[in-house]
């Protein structure tokens, strides 16, 4: 056991990877939340009336709503006086194309392994770069664009296609939801907007990425992904931010929509900065996802790693309101040093014939809190609905936590519904027996680990899974003995 | 090429091992035999480097190098392997998977080059042929749900693919049909050459008509008691340890 101490002891060896930040002129609002700043955003982003008063009532509802405090995180209270509810990188003008964009903006992203170079693109990926308040550039639009899809920033598609913001803006996520979700309603800045018409299948994946630079200010995104009747769609989303001794808030809301026979499949790889050993700095990451299998036979599908963050409040929920839909969740949150994460799904059946599948893989190392949270909720009329869950947390060493808050709500006997949970610890005998095979410990922890979470990592896309299992090896170096 | 000279091993303070002497040779195989608790499958395992011992005394050589002071991983790399008795299970890591990242970093180690996959995956089928294993065993989660047999061949395969300087086999006749042992035994023989060692730690003669001894060394509490070739090992088998114990304890008396 001394050996555990001891290699504990040396634990996070590896600092942060993407800790750095650059600096540029940015267009910033005033420090400060009240309508004046909502005023300011909205009038900086040329938003149509209807939109700033759908700001403002979000706003006002906001006001009187608390702050939510029943998730198994703790953290000192937030001033969101002292943010900035807006900062953008200064660009002379808007940049018509990609070859418009600004130099160093690009660097950034290359800086990070992300080409938003289209010719230097392994294959089809489409990238949407937000840069903290605003999305720097996407690429692949015209390719998409024949095909009818749209991908482009949020604040594009408000002025392009005004009709399908109107139409799905709140429809998932109402704008007073929950006390972020409702925050973000009033001040979110940029993010991701995706539609894909009746019938078509995407022929590539899309991704957003999101980077915060600037210091003291909130990432506020709004992604919204619409895929009419028959569709097919694959996003993914990937996050960094510099390491500030500070914390930063980000609170953002997606919402997805599928059509009839449409599929969305929806993966995350979250690497916001988690805070330095001692627990110092890193994001707080508050944030509001949900889709809605609105016709039958429809599927969403989330896949999420949650390697970064302080503190983590995340539950990538669905409404399984068409017959036959299909929910699907698959997690592995990681946690280590003092990182604090209350995270799984809501999956709401109200169709007939509806499935849920739930696959939570919890690690927690060092001294972090890593929770399980997740609501299964069978309707009335929901005949024949059909959940499974499986919950498994993976210890290592003896001063982290792992729990698991399951909520079963049914109200319809025909539902069937069951719950696995297991709880593990990383054998010394497994890391022995690498050892005696040459297998470096730090490699050995990586490939249980890796065997730990297979199951969601295989729901990845290829590119993306690698990305992954190099990310938990990183996040948990030296955090076994 | 392995010399241990007055080894002695504690676990939570009680001494198992009391002064091991022994000294391999390149192309020899010696037998480790003895009664229950005499200390055999803790030799193995101070020899693999499990932490769990604490090396009170003594010294270990191998090939001119002082193996207490390496990792465990660096005796491996050095060409120590040992055959676990109770083979540990790794859920979804494939049998593949495992032995291409361990077969890589010895072969780094090493300074060689990785091998790449269609390197790696030929080498695996001429090194299967050897232990007669199925493929679809080795895409399976390493040893999770495998039966006896199949784990303790799964551990000669490895042997095979990782090709030791020494290996050490802990009771890897136990918990195996007569069938399993043949086969095993079978890996085991063909992998012997003149430059490896191979030390058989057993319970049973049984192991040692397929896997032949040049020497067969006797351990009771802690200490090699008797030594000497194979017919040392029938004799043990015709009439059990008792004579043994009783030669030791009477000595120890006097």
């Amino acid at each position: 056991m001394s050996k555990d101490n001891q290699i504990l002891e040396e634990l996070t060896s590896k600092e942060y990877e993407h800790g750095w930040s650059v600096n540029y002129e940015a267009d910033e609002a005033p420090t400060g939340l009240n309508e004046d700043i909502i005023r300011w955003i909205s009038a900086k982003k040329e938003e149509p009336e209807w939109l700033l008063e759908w700001r403002l009532k979000a706003f006002r509802t906001w006001q009187s709503m608390t702050e939510p405090q029943w998730a198994n995180v703790h953290y000192p209270k937030i001033d969101l006086q002292s943010l900035k509810y807006y900062s953008a990188p200064k660009q002379s003008k808007k940049p018509k194309n990609l070859n418009e964009v600004d130099p160093e903006l690009i660097a950034i992203y290359e800086r990070l392994g992300i080409s938003l170079n289209e010719q230097k693109r392994l294959q089809g990926i489409a990238i949407d770069a937000v840069l903290d308040s605003v999305s720097v550039a996407t690429t692949f639009k015209d390719t998409l664009g024949k095909l009818g899809i749209v991908f482009c920033s949020f604040s594009e598609a408000v002025k392009e296609h005004p009709e399908l913001i109107k139409k799905y803006l709140g429809s998932v996520v109402p704008m007073t939801d929950n006390y972020y979700a409702a925050l973000n309603s009033a001040v979110f800045s940029d993010g991701s907007f995706c539609y894909i018409p009746k019938g078509v299948r995407c022929p590539m994946e899309l991704s957003t990425y999101f980077r915060i630079n600037a210091a003291n200010t909130g990432q506020f995104e709004r992604t919204l992904i619409v895929a009419e009747d028959e569709s097919y769609v694959s996003y993914l989303e990937g996050c960094t931010a510099p390491q500030r001794d500070e914390n930063q808030l980000h609170a953002a809301v997606v919402e997805i929509y599928a059509g009839a026979h449409a599929q969305v499949k929806y993966s995350t790889v979250q690497n916001w900065f988690p805070g330095d050993k001692e627990g110092k700095g890193g994001i707080y990451n508050f944030v509001t996802k949900r889709g809605i299998c609105a016709g039958d036979h429809s599927k969403i599908s989330w896949t999420q790693v949650e390697t970064g963050s302080a503190v983590t409040w995340k539950y990538p929920s669905c409404i399984l309101k068409g017959d036959y839909s299909v929910g699907e969740f698959y997690s592995v949150a990681v946690t280590n040093n003092y990182q604090q994460a209350d995270t799984g799904t809501k999956m709401i059946h109200i169709g007939k014939n509806t499935k849920s599948r739930i696959v939570s893989k919890g690690i927690s190392a060092g001294k972090s809190q890593n929770s399980y949270r997740g609501q299964v909720q069978v309707m009335k009329r929901a005949d024949n609905a059909r959940n499974f869950s499986q919950c498994d947390s993976l210890l290592m060493g003896d001063r982290c936590g792992a729990h698991t808050f399951p909520y079963i709500d049914i109200n319809n006997p025909t539902a069937k519904v069951e719950h696995e949970a297991t709880t593990s610890k990383i054998g010394e005998d497994q890391i022995f027996y690498c050892n005696q095979r040459g297998i470096a410990t730090e490699d050995a922890v990586a490939l249980i680990v890796n065997g730990y979470a297979k199951e969601v990592l295989n729901q990845l896309p290829m590119e993306f899974a690698v990305e992954a299992q190099k990310l938990l090896a990183l996040t948990l170096e030296g955090s076994v003995g | 090429m392995l010399s241990i000279k007055n080894l002695h091993a504690s676990i939570e303070g009680n001494e198992i091992l009391r002064g091991i002497n022994l000294e391999v040779k390149a192309g020899e195989v010696h037998a480790i035999m003895g009664p229950n608790g005499s200390g055999k499958s803790t030799l193995a395992s101070v020899l693999a480097g499990r932490e769990e011992y604490e090396v009170t005394e003594g010294e270990v050589i191998f090939q001119g190098k002082d193996l207490l002071e390496l990792a465990p991983e660096d005796r491996a790399r050095e060409g120590v392997f040992l055959a676990f008795q109770y083979p540990v299970e790794i859920p979804g890591v494939s049998s593949t998977n495992f032995l291409r990242t361990a077969l890589n970093q010895v072969r780094e180690y090493r300074g060689q080059e990785p091998l790449d996959a269609v390197k790696f995956l030929s080498l695996m089928k001429e090194k299967m042929a050897l232990v007669e294993i199925d493929q679809k065993l080795l895409s399976r989660s390493l040893n999770e749900g495998f039966s006896g047999g199949e784990k303790k061949r799964n551990e000669i395969f490895q042997m095979a693919m990782l090709e030791p300087v020494l290996s050490i086999l802990d009771e890897t006749d136990s918990g195996l049909d007569i069938d399993a042992l043949r086969i095993v035994s079978n890996g085991v023989n063909k992998l012997k050459s003149d430059k490896t060692a191979t030390i058989v730690v057993t319970h049973y003669q049984r192991l040692l008509d397929y896997i032949v001894p040049d020497y067969v060394h006797v351990l009771y509490k802690g200490r090699i008691v008797k030594s000497g070739t194979k017919e040392l090992a029938l004799e043990l088998e015709e009439k059990g340890y008792d004579w043994i114990k009783e030669e030791v304890d009477s000595a120890a008396t006097v």
